[in-house]
């Protein structure tokens, strides 16, 4: 609760440092000690004694659980390491730039909102708080068209699907008469209600628009690849983790006895997902198009948390958190220092940046979760949840199938950066801070990858 | 009045708003459309309102209007920024961006 408050103040003094200092030096670092406290009191109020109760805010529209807490702290930390990868990157977007950490101070609100809710309001509301300044950092690069056309995109999109959120709220209110989402007649009344079973299916289109699950995909590849790299980071990562958060809090808590009702079309959308996403990740030429397409990939195997129902899937959902965002956030960092963002522009890195090579290896070995990585250990916990259910054993070995083929366009990579020759010209050198943060991703993966418990059992 | 007209009005009222979305071009009809979709959504959330007896969801109606207002603000500004660029609000020079 401490850190919705937080966030929201850190996104105004924020705004107000876009007047008060004019050096960007100095405005860099109070953004970095402004996230750093974030970072601080999320892990303060998880370490609470009351942390592993649950507590209820606000006429109980905001419950804060152990899962919350938790989450909070793995979503903040991996924020405070994306703002320190890629501060420089984000202030030299564009005019604004104190606005731009703004915004982004503002969205981890909506963040923590959704991780967070129990009435359908405070659900809206986060999402909507983390999807409006969305479309805003996707058209800051305004000098560039393709930023532009991409802001539009996501905006008329994300509108769209804001109106579906809108209408399957609205039916379950009708259904049940109560917004509260843990409340009794909420679990039960929707189990012979067809207008209630409408309203169900109207969230799936929702959070299916928001997580980029096929079929409602289609604007992910476009809008990722023509926002400006570092907001595409973020986008892509953290947003995206939230969004599936909100989705299986809802899904979990409330329908869980209706699952027979609707588990079939999350299956079949799983599928599509997985499939879509992988198969025309292996066709891309660009690097940044293939990240885009991998994430709708992931994004199959994180919806296993919402179909499994049960507790593993919560401890999948937060293994996968760190260990798909980390990758991604760091890969992201070296996509960036790239003239050209095709597999050619990576020929022969290896010879001329060692280190980073074998760094950006080790995030594309945990994407395409090899052992020893942290997305093994994610991809495990989500067949194991979806297995331990039992009834989707199909849907299981379709995943690995498809995790195959992901390792063919993940390997492209690595074979681009090893085994061709090349001069991957880059537009400026690593600094020896961000090689440091690098290395600390890489070992938060294999950390993960070995001790998975260290995430789900203590905290 | 039965709850079931009212239930069809909106419904009515949202799938034009649907429709409209995927068929018009320009963008600010698409836009309003859009809005069209809520403002059915808001019609429906005050007659279930009136139906349970509770005020829930007329406070939820300010808040979709709230958050819409933020949404128009938002929007319209992203699509003067397109015009200015192409002169045009045409939704098919998207199809730029998928070279």
């Amino acid at each position: 609760m401490i850190l919705i408050i937080t966030a929201s103040i850190i996104g105004v003094v924020l705004l107000f440092a876009s007047f008060l200092l004019k050096h960007t030096s100095s405005l860099l670092h109070l953004v970095t000690v402004l996230f750093a406290a974030l970072f601080g009191v999320a892990i303060w109020e998880a370490l609470q004694p009351t942390a592993i109760l649950t507590q209820s805010f606000y006429l109980d529209a905001i419950r804060v659980d152990r899962f919350t807490n938790q989450f909070n702290v793995l979503i903040t930390g991996c924020l405070f390491l994306y703002i320190l990868l890629m501060k420089k990157h984000i202030a030299a977007v564009g005019k604004y730039k104190a606005e731009y950490f703004a915004l982004i101070a503002f969205i981890m609100v909506g963040i923590f909102m959704l991780s967070s809710f129990n009435s359908l309001l405070v659900m809206f509301l986060g999402i909507e708080i983390v999807s409006i300044p969305q479309y805003i950092l996707a058209g800051s690069d305004k000098e560039n068209l393709k930023s532009t056309e991409a802001s539009l995109k996501y905006f008329l999109m994300g509108a769209f699907s804001t109106g579906f959120l809108l209408m399957g709220i609205t039916l379950l209110y009708g259904a049940t008469g109560n917004f509260m989402v843990s409340e009794f007649n909420f679990l039960q009344a929707t189990s012979i209600n067809p207008i209630a079973l409408g309203g169900v299916l109207l969230l799936i289109v929702a959070f299916g628009f928001k997580v980029s699950a096929a079929p409602m995909h289609l604007w992910t590849p476009d809008v990722y690849d023509g926002t400006p790299t570092p907001f595409t980071a973020f986008m892509a990562t953290i947003v995206k983790v939230a969004a599936f958060v909100g989705f299986m809090r809802l899904f979990q808590t409330s329908f869980t006895a209706i699952s027979s009702s609707w588990s079939l079309v999350l299956a079949v959308v799983i599928a599509l997902t997985l499939f879509v996403g992988n198969i025309t990740a292996v066709f891309q030429q660009s690097v940044k198009r293939m990240l885009a397409y991998s994430s709708i990939a992931q994004a199959g195997f994180m919806l296993f948390a919402i179909i499994s129902l049960n507790a593993i899937g919560r401890q999948g959902m937060l293994v996968y958190t760190v260990a798909y965002s980390v990758a991604s956030i760091c890969f992201f960092a070296i996509l960036i220092k790239m003239k050209d963002y095709t597999y050619d522009g990576f020929n022969g890195l290896a010879k001329k940046q060692p280190f980073i090579a074998a760094l950006a290896t080790i995030y594309m070995l945990s994407l395409a979760g090899i052992p020893l990585t942290g997305g093994f250990m994610a991809k495990y916990y989500m067949l194991k949840a979806v297995l331990f259910e039992g009834s989707y054993m199909w849907l299981a070995i379709f995943a690995l199938l498809m995790a195959a083929v992901s390792v063919y366009y993940y390997f492209k990579v690595i074979i681009a950066m090893y085994f061709k020759e090349g001069e991957a010209a880059m537009i400026d050198s690593f600094t020896k801070e961000e090689k440091l943060y690098l290395t600390i991703g890489a070992l938060a993966l294999l950390v993960v990858g070995i001790f998975p418990s260290l995430l789900t059992g203590t905290i | 009045m039965p709850i079931q007209y009212y239930i069809f009005l909106s419904l009515a009222l949202f799938s034009i708003g649907v429709m409209g979305t995927m068929m018009r071009r320009n963008a600010i009809i698409i836009f309003m459309c859009i809005e069209l979709m809520l403002n059915a959504v808001n019609l429906l959330m005050v007659a279930f309102s009136n139906y349970w007896e509770n005020s829930n969801a007329q406070i939820f109606v300010f808040f979709i209007m709230v958050v819409a207002a933020a949404e128009v603000a938002v929007g319209l500004a992203i699509i003067t920024l397109v015009y200015r660029k192409v002169n045009s609000v045409d939704i098919n020079i998207l199809n730029r961006l998928k070279n």
